[in-house]
């Protein structure tokens, strides 16, 4: 069973951690600037459509679609059986049927159930059907590590989805752009799988009001420095600002790059940090294997080799499934530390 | 039926049937690549299903998709070339057999993951239901599918939505090479779905034109006055294998002899011939007609080439 995190999520909590502030501007949390996103796509568009596994009347198990049901409808909003293929093929049928479904699946985990939907079909109808299908889904699903949810429920899948071709796959690590962010999955006409973090939901930050979608495939620099690179998403990108800090107090300067879009990912602008800084770590919370990780320090090796002072580190979850002990699964998870002990190798 | 609707069945059937020739001719010679399932024997299921469908409903199967294409009204031409994986197929040649798609015919999709559309045919029924239209949607799938998940899960959800979907099981006894008395505990398709999902169920004999039509177009009628789904055991028989790499070793001759003696086709033509005093000259004159039309399908087909790989990368994403 997945516990009850609507408001009083216990830890890891981000929220000492965001950008700088800034007294004027509204601050928001991740969950309500996902809601907001949400809400204002299904004012704007009336084919916007929301399905999953206690969505409506229970408001989602992080309660990111509350009040929605209240405002939309049962028509708009409703709950479905525990039944994740039935959701995502649902969905494909409904685009098909000029809807622009965004269905929630509770976890990263189901999705595995519903995995036949998305990666044979969701995937490659476009292409296999020469081009004949526009398939205008968003699923959200939160994942990640840190709750003690144990091994069946905290998954970090996402080089699954990246090595699928035919899957756009984001993965916002502050509020503004988990607003952003949704608001461009939803209007963009591609399969988008779109991945929230679970220690995330609490994490405020600002979010101006008026707020325009986002622009999938484009990386953000949260923090300039000229020694190194730092590369995380989602709550990586927390681990690498946390780093960064702890550099600077000996004097390295680091440059932290948020990626924000795992597929297509902003290769150009990591390597021209990379071009300027000549050394990067890359952070990733899944196991290394094939992982994200992998993926950016391969293009680097080819976009930016001459520009390398030494090997690119990689910092990865455990190659392990994750255990529920909290230590155990701290151990699991990168950390600040395990940031900063890379970069001081890559520094020689 | 009037004697021309009753012809029109006639010659439709034997098109189809005789596509299937052409294609196992042109899989021979090697022009046909990968699995090639073939339709022939299953003509009256999907006729008859087809039949009282409107042009604006939306029709989804399985991968032994080239009898609903052709029966649906699809053209012959884009599918022979599809199966050449030419750029003049229905496709682009990126489908192939078991990928036929076409919004000419709404004929939304050939799916190789058995049980795997069940899901899409229930969000194509939502799409309906949600901008209040009067379409249906027709899926066909085979007893083999029954014993997937995606298929339960579909069908639930189908009839706790009340959505408008003619689930139509073609149980032609074998779930490839595996005949149902080997895969499924429950060896009724009809029973199967009545006991868990509430929804009228018929079986029919899936070799009778007529009594296929008259019981889809009852679940039709059904679907479209928002009444639900409707779920239609179609009992049927393939004559070939379960494609054309498989010699259906595991098939009695004498069990394929018993259903050839219902064969749809010869059935339909006893009929018309038994109520309209039709010469024989008739019919011939239409399986010439359907052999033209599959001789041009051939020479459109050939007349095509492959996509050149520059456009490997086309149709990926929307731009």
């Amino acid at each position: 069973m997945l516990i009850d995190q609507s408001d009083e999520s216990d830890q890891p909590d981000w929220s000492d951690r965001s950008d700088k502030e800034c007294p004027w501007m509204p601050k928001l949390s991740y969950r309500d600037a996902l809601n907001q996103a949400l809400r204002e796509e299904m004012q704007r568009d009336e084919s916007v459509v929301i399905f999953g596994e206690d969505v409506a009347e229970y408001e989602g198990s992080f309660k990111v679609t509350r009040g929605l049901l209240k405002e939309f409808g049962p028509k708009r909003v409703f709950d479905t059986p525990i039944s994740e293929a039935g959701i995502v093929g649902m969905a494909i049928g409904a685009a098909m049927g000029k809807i622009r479904p965004v269905p929630e699946l509770m976890t990263v985990n189901f999705a595995y159930v519903a995995m036949d939907q998305i990666l044979n079909h969701l995937a490659v109808m476009r292409y296999m059907f020469g081009g004949q299908v526009t398939l205008p889904v968003t699923i959200r699903m939160p994942g990640g590590g840190g709750h003690q949810l144990g091994s069946q429920h905290s998954h970090s899948p996402e080089p699954l989805f990246v090595h699928t071709p035919g899957l756009f796959v984001v993965y916002p690590a502050t509020p503004a752009d988990a607003k952003a962010l949704l608001k461009a999955a939803i209007r963009d006409d591609n399969p988008v799988i779109f991945l929230e973090h679970e220690g995330l939901y609490n994490l405020e930050g600002e979010v101006p009001d008026g707020l325009e979608p986002g622009i999938i495939g484009e990386a953000k620099v949260l923090r300039e420095g000229g020694d190194i690179t730092l590369v995380g998403y989602g709550a990586m990108t927390h681990v690498a600002l946390e780093a960064a800090e702890a550099l600077a107090k000996d004097g390295v300067k680091a440059e932290v790059i948020d990626l924000r879009t795992l597929r297509p990912w902003d290769k150009a602008a990591v390597a021209a940090s990379v071009s300027k800084t000549h050394r990067a770590v890359v952070i990733e919370e899944c196991p290394p294997a094939c992982g994200i990780a992998a993926e950016v320090a391969a293009n680097l090796y080819e976009l930016a080799f001459d520009a390398l002072d030494a090997p690119i580190e990689r910092v990865s979850g455990a190659d392990v499934p994750l255990p529920y002990a909290k230590n155990l699964e701290q151990a699991c998870i990168p950390h600040a530390a395990d940031v900063v002990k890379a970069a001081r190798k890559a520094l020689g | 039926m009037r004697k021309d609707d009753l012809m029109q069945v006639y010659y439709r059937m034997q098109l189809a049937r005789l596509f299937e020739t052409r294609v196992a001719e042109q899989y021979m010679k090697g022009r046909i690549g990968g699995f090639c399932h073939l339709y022939s024997g299953e003509e009256a299921v999907a006729l008859g299903a087809l039949w009282s469908l409107r042009k604006d409903d939306y029709v989804i199967g399985s991968y032994r998709d080239h009898g609903y294409y052709i029966l649906r009204g699809g053209d012959p031409g884009k599918c022979m070339a599809e199966l050449f994986g030419h750029a003049n197929g229905c496709c682009k040649g990126k489908g192939g057999s078991m990928h036929l798609f076409d919004w000419d015919i709404n004929f939304l999709g050939g799916y190789a993951i058995v049980g795997g559309m069940c899901p899409i045919a229930v969000g194509l029924g939502l799409a309906i239901q949600y901008r209040g239209e009067d379409r249906v949607v027709l899926c066909f799938f085979g007893d083999g599918a029954t014993n997937q998940g995606a298929y339960h899960e579909a069908l639930n959800m189908a009839s706790l939505y009340k959505l408008p979907i003619i689930w139509v099981c073609e149980n032609n006894h074998y779930a490839i090479g595996t005949s149902v008395t080997r895969s499924s505990a429950q060896e009724s398709m009809a029973r199967k779905a009545k006991t868990a999902y509430d929804l009228p169920t018929s079986v029919v004999d899936g070799m009778d034109f007529f009594k296929m039509q008259n019981v889809t177009e009852r679940a039709i009628k059904r679907a479209r006055e928002g009444k639900g789904p409707s779920f239609i055991e179609a009992k049927c028989y393939r004559y070939r294998g379960h494609s054309m790499s498989d010699p259906a070793t595991y098939r009695d001759k004498k069990e394929v002899e018993f259903w050839k003696q219902r064969d749809p086709i010869p059935r339909i033509k006893a009929i018309i011939q038994h109520d309209f005093d039709v010469p024989d000259e008739e019919f011939k004159a239409l399986d010439k007609q359907a052999r033209q039309v599959l001789d041009e399908a051939v020479k459109f087909a050939e007349s095509g080439q492959e996509l050149p790989p520059e456009r490997l990368y086309e149709d990926l994403y929307v731009d």
